[in-house]
């Protein structure tokens, strides 16, 4: 029997700063093509966790795998080309134009000393194309607004050509058309390219939407993990957030929508 | 061009500029000089080497001002925030009031300017677990104080009639003393530093986003930043060594080339370069020629520099940062 191992992994994962680990014994994995969602409240540590698979953070306890291997000492370019990072807040304050940063995403594809190639420039155009921001290409990045740079950085992750994305709330900036517009575009390139993707939210009604399976992160633990109609249920979330919420299917079950209930009453 | 050959004819010998291009076709014939014998000798043994040295200076300076700037993320650096200049000012002192040959204080200068930078990095290498741009700036910042304090104490102790007027000039800046011999070391020091941040100007737009995202689009930050900071340092300590310190041109030049033509290091490297070189020539033939008396070097930049950043910073309509 041949036994395939998942794109992404981590094995009794801790993760935190020296001296204060933050979450522990975090176990799960990620097929090719699947996207997953992470829930959890504030502090709780998801973007910890998510630069620690990056392998930005040394990892306190546990491994991380991907495709079986372990990403232990690998070097940054090699983490580059197979993960690609979409961070909160990025891109740094000098005032290159979008297509410049863009371009960046491309650094792990050449040496050290080589100039972009013209497929570097092509990848990068499709990628801005991808996420509909062509019309931006030549404005400077510190003059567009939260939602475009979003766009932008996930725009740079995609010319990355990575196996796995890995998005720290790449929807919290953004305005109800931009929320829509990146889940569709995660949805979209994790079915036609293939694409793992790790994503954290605050909106769990994200998950429905984007997610094939869900994990919610609770007191440094996994609390939870499986497909988004078994996980956001109105327990999961009053253990999470502490909040009551009622989850009400709509469209004949297509979808599901998160309300308060201290909106109902 | 324009420049070079009227830093060429300007001087207290003045040549027309006629003489000048007869001069220069004849060289590159190989023809007999038109000129007289002090006239050549003033252009080669004095004027070439200076104006070289001037170009060299303000192109390293500009060179190194805006790899930093990068660097460090912050556009308002200049070359010394590693303590280079106070290390090399450390340097020279020490060998003037030692009272040793001109060429033992330029050795010394240069060695004191690498020798800050390596402690700075040392220490800052040495400090884990806190953002490691922020501890090398202040490292850079105490370790550039202490050598600070060392220059003021050989000041109190110098002779008050032939050493301390020499330390104070040297720390004011002058190519006066510009010749040959220091071209030999100057040129390579740059030549070295400008192909190592040319060859890396694509890396080092990426250090821009910070080290963090840097890592992440696959750059190795520890041994770009050694790198860069090694190139800067040569070429700055290379400088200061030969020219003593000159304020501005590290900060003002690469600034402005920024805010003309963006902060892609691929067009931001050439551009500050030329200005950096261009405006060092400029102010050094002034400098020599204004007065009856040479005017510092070091004063004049400032004194240029600080109403043009001004004048740039009240009426630019590209933002430098944000």
């Amino acid at each position: 029997m041949v036994l395939t191992a998942p794109r992404l992994a981590t094995e009794d994962l801790s993760y935190g700063y020296p001296g204060h680990v933050v979450g522990r014994h975090i176990s799960f994995s990620i097929d090719a093509g699947e996207v997953l969602c992470v829930l959890g409240r504030n502090g709780e540590g998801k973007s910890t966790l998510f630069r620690t698979i990056l392998g930005l953070l040394p990892a306190c306890a546990g491994a991380v795998r991907v495709d079986g291997g372990l990403t232990t000492g690998w070097s940054a370019r090699r983490r580059a080309l197979t993960l690609g990072y979409v961070p909160q807040t990025g891109g740094g304050g000098f005032p290159f134009t979008v297509a410049e940063l863009v371009l960046m995403g491309r650094t792990a594809h050449r040496g050290p000393f080589s100039a972009p190639s013209i497929a570097d420039r092509r990848a990068a155009d499709q990628a801005i194309a991808t996420m509909g921001i062509s019309h931006l290409a030549q404005r400077e990045w510190v003059r567009v607004s939260g939602g475009e740079r979003q766009l932008a950085l996930v725009a740079r992750a995609l010319a990355q050509e990575p196996r796995i994305l890995v998005l720290d709330e790449p929807t919290a900036s953004l305005d109800f058309g931009n929320q829509v517009r990146v889940l569709d575009a995660i949805r979209s390139v994790a079915e036609t390219c293939g694409l793992t993707v790790l994503l954290s939210t605050h909106h769990p009604e994200q998950a429905f939407a984007c997610a094939d399976r869900v994990a919610v992160l609770a007191g440094g633990e996994l609390l939870q993990i499986g497909p988004p109609a078994q996980v956001i249920t109105s327990e999961t979330l009053r253990t999470c957030y502490a909040v009551e919420v009622a989850v009400l299917p709509v469209a004949d079950d297509r979808y599901r929508v998160c309300v308060p209930q201290s909106y109902l009453s | 061009m324009l420049l070079l050959a009227t830093a060429l004819s300007l001087g207290p010998y003045p040549l027309a500029p006629g003489d000048l291009l007869a001069f220069l076709m004849a060289k590159a014939t190989g023809a007999a000089s038109p000129l007289s014998g002090p006239a050549e000798a003033v252009i080669l043994q004095i004027r070439v080497p200076r104006i070289l040295a001037a170009t060299a200076v303000g192109a390293a300076l500009a060179a190194s001002g805006a790899g930093y700037q990068s660097l460090f993320r912050n556009p308002l650096v200049s070359p010394d925030i590693l303590g280079v200049s106070a290390g090399a000012a450390f340097g020279a002192v020490v060998g003037i009031f030692l009272s040793l040959p001109v060429l033992a204080i330029e050795v010394a200068s240069f060695a004191g300017g690498l020798a800050a930078v390596i402690i700075v990095y040392t220490i800052a290498t040495a400090i884990r677990g806190r953002d490691t741009v922020l501890v090398l700036v202040l490292a850079g910042v105490v370790i550039g104080a202490l050598f600070g304090a060392g220059v003021g104490l050989l000041k109190y102790l110098a002779d008050p009639y032939n050493q301390l007027p020499a330390i104070t000039f040297w720390l004011l800046g002058s190519l006066a003393a510009a010749n040959l011999r220091d071209l030999t070391s100057l040129l390579p020091a740059v030549a070295i530093g400008l192909v190592l941040l040319a060859l890396l100007r694509w890396r080092i737009d990426v250090m821009t986003l910070g080290d963090e995202e840097a890592t992440a689009l696959g750059v190795n930050t520890r041994s770009l930043r050694i790198v860069v900071i090694a190139a800067a340092t040569l070429m700055t300590s290379a400088a200061v060594a030969v020219s003593g310190i000159i304020g501005w041109v590290g900060l003002v030049v690469p600034h402005l080339a920024r805010l003309l033509i963006g902060p892609a290091f691929t067009r931001l490297l050439p551009v500050s370069v030329l200005f950096g070189a261009g405006y060092l020539l400029a102010v050094d033939t002034v400098a020599r020629t204004l007065g009856s008396v040479e005017l510092p070097l070091g004063v004049l930049t400032a004194a240029l520099g600080t109403p043009l950043f001004l004048w740039l910073l009240a009426f630019s309509r590209r933002p430098a940062w944000s």
